[in-house]
């Protein structure tokens, strides 16, 4: 896969800008839940940044996506504005989901990212429908689900992969195992070694990825995306990944040393940026200013979620039904 | 979709339907049908018979025996602006598809902030009365009506299988449609053409003034029926609410403030049910109209068992209907 100086530069910024936002929310919600506030779930995708941004790199703007709880980095990827994410998650009206959904519902009609869920697994069977969709009207566009090593052990999981593949839809189903599922290790939950090869009982390609590799991430889901929009079916890839924290920001580390510090030595971020400063295409400098400007960037953000008003309940009775 | 017309001939609640589904799928690109056994073999109770020869089969089609990917699949696609209608071959199965309809299809609307409309119709056939036994006769409306966000349809007669099938495939939101089993071979005499039952109208199927019986699907007919024996002694006034969200509450205070006795009869079970929340609005909105404590006929507190004379002790018969009737108004 190539790309330019300037995309590879666009794809760090991008994986910098969801981190630092991870960050910043996760300080924003512990000051509240210090005031005695309890401001919502939160579960961190700082150490997936990879998967995101090379999936998002070999989509389409019409493109449909499927996110899980752990999606604000799915959503920045697919192209949703920082002051929308923001926003939302900090539960305003000028949010992505006008301050209905929270950080586990981010949707955005317009880039058809069709919503995180709170419901593990739940993304696959809805998949089916945006795919369906695709195939009936002749389009050519494919749909991307993410799920977790978790979301592997669901019925939804089987159901949707075996209809998928049954029919041929333009589905790439990206698992992003992290190895836990909430606190409990994927040994629990799978007892195979890679959740890829679950595709071959399904008669589909199952390729398993270091996820935390970019480039690695960017051809196998590039090659999966054309074989959709081929119209020879889905593909199942697995990316092995870590998150830098627990499942969420009230379940303190449980995680043995010795995994954390291999994986630290394996971070996508550090990864990249030794490719662009090895390439040639950014100096430490470079690399330092590049940073600067996202932090920026989620400044302003920060700024307008904070000079946004709250959602008005008045609005509540015509958002749950249509007219 | 061509108007009613003034030709009458008679009419079968699955051929209704089928007709409903054709017009619509006529009229409607996006409209589209899918589930366990309805491409080919044209639906084990028939209802899309003739369709997928007619529409092809990228819109009408069958899919693995697996509820919940049905329900994901209905839910994406009417996310995606399809206009999808499925069948659930048994709403006991609903259970298979409860999270894909519950915390999906139901709650994206909202979780969306108003974004996504998701206009999908899912037909589910219900009720006791046919020996199928615990896991076959179920009636899960109150499931429903409990979620927000899903409206719920419960036709009785062929003339509403038609119209308010019409109507939930042009509603833009999650509707189950409910038919009951029992009335696969009502024939009705119905006009020619298409029609729709505009959700959330309730009718009144027969005037009468001392007493207001609230009764849906099935269970509209018992009441007919015990009102017929009891001709002469007491005039009892039916409405049938055809559709339980949305509620005609109107109509029904209308009757109540004419008899001012409120009796409610549902199939499915009395805990919690749909009888009980009629009368906590006409309570609400009509108390001072009654003139004696409203009641309520509905299921035992027992799943459907098999044996005939078990199955028929479990749900309201017109006997239960008349007793109550009697004993409210003498």
């Amino acid at each position: 896969m190539n790309f330019t100086a300037d995309e590879l530069k666009r794809m760090y910024t991008t994986m910098v800008l969801i981190r630092k936002f991870e960050q910043n929310s996760i300080e924003i919600f512990a000051e509240r839940m210090k005031r005695g506030d309890f401001p919502g779930a939160l579960h961190s995708s700082e150490g997936q940044e990879a998967i995101a941004v090379g999936v998002s790199s070999q989509l389409r703007p019409d493109d449909y996506v499927f996110s899980t709880y752990r999606g604000h980095g799915h959503a920045i990827a697919k192209g949703m504005p920082i002051n929308k994410v923001v926003a939302e998650v900090h539960g305003r009206a000028t949010g992505a989901s006008r301050g209905y959904g929270g950080s586990m519902h981010l949707f955005d009609k317009s880039i058809n990212f069709m919503g995180g869920n709170g419901i593990v697994g739940a993304g696959l069977p809805l998949a089916l429908g945006t795919a369906y969709a695709a195939v009936k009207r002749g389009t050519d566009q494919v749909t991307a689900v993410y799920f977790g090593d978790g979301g592997a052990s669901q019925g939804a999981f089987h159901e949707a992969i075996n209809m998928a593949a049954i029919k041929k839809y333009p589905i790439i189903f990206i698992c992003e195992n992290n190895q836990y599922a909430a606190t409990t290790h994927v040994s629990v939950n799978c007892p195979i070694e890679d959740i890829g090869d679950r595709a071959k009982a399904y008669g589909i390609p199952g390729p398993v990825v270091d996820g935390n590799n970019l480039f690695e991430v960017v051809d196998t889901a590039g090659a999966a995306v054309s074989r959709a929009r081929g119209g020879e079916g889905p593909t199942l890839i697995e990316c092995k990944t870590w998150r830098h924290r627990a499942h969420c920001m009230v379940i303190p580390e449980h995680r043995p040393g010795k995994d954390r510090e291999h994986w630290a030595n394996r971070d996508p971020i550090d990864q990249m940026r030794d490719h662009l400063t090895a390439a040639g295409i950014a100096d430490a400098a470079a690399i330092e200013q590049l940073d600067a400007d996202v932090q920026e960037q989620l400044k302003a953000a920060v700024a307008f979620m904070q000079d946004s008003p709250f959602p008005d309940p008045a609005e509540i009775a015509e958002v749950v039904y249509a007219g | 979709m061509p108007a009613e017309t003034t030709v009458r001939r008679k009419l079968k609640p699955i051929v209704a339907m089928n007709e409903a589904l054709d017009a619509a799928m006529a009229a409607d690109d996006d409209v589209v049908l899918f589930g366990e056994d309805i491409g080919a073999y044209g639906g084990v109770w028939a209802l899309s018979k003739g369709l997928q020869k007619k529409y092809g089969e990228l819109r009408v089609f069958d899919t693995p025996l697996s509820e919940c990917a049905i329900m994901g699949t209905c839910a994406g696609a009417a996310m995606a602006g399809l206009r999808p209608v499925i069948e659930i071959m048994y709403v006991d199965f609903m259970t298979v598809a409860m999270d894909q309809l519950v915390n999906q299809a139901a709650k994206i609307r909202l979780m969306s902030g108003g974004a996504f409309d998701l206009p999908m119709t899912i037909i589910a056939p219900c009720g006791a009365g046919t020996s199928e036994a615990a896991q076959h006769s179920n009636s899960l409306e109150a499931w429903f009506l409990n979620t927000p966000g899903l409206k719920v349809v419960m036709p009785s007669t062929v003339y509403d299988m038609k119209g308010l099938l019409t109507a939930a495939i042009g509603d833009n939101n999650p509707v189950m449609y409910l038919w009951h089993k029992a009335l696969y071979d009502l024939e009705e005499e119905v006009p020619d053409g298409v029609w729709t039952v505009p959700l959330g109208e309730a009718a009144v199927r027969r005037e009468g003034g001392d007493i207001t019986v609230v009764a849906y699907s099935l269970m509209m007919h018992r009441a007919m029926a015990a009102a017929a024996e009891l001709d002469g002694r007491v005039s009892v006034e039916i409405i049938d609410p055809r559709t339980l969200h949305p509620f005609d509450l109107d109509t029904v205070l209308r009757s109540v403030r004419k008899t001012g006795r409120l009796l409610v009869v549902h199939e499915s079970p009395l805990r919690c049910g749909v009888g009980g929340d009629i009368v906590r609005r006409v309570c609400e909105a009509g108390f001072e109209l009654l003139q004696q404590a409203p009641q309520v006929v509905g299921g035992v507190d027992s799943p459907i068992p098999f044996s005939k004379s078990l199955e028929d002790a479990v749900v309201p018969q017109v006997s239960d209907i008349r007793a109550a009737i009697e004993t409210m108004v003498e």
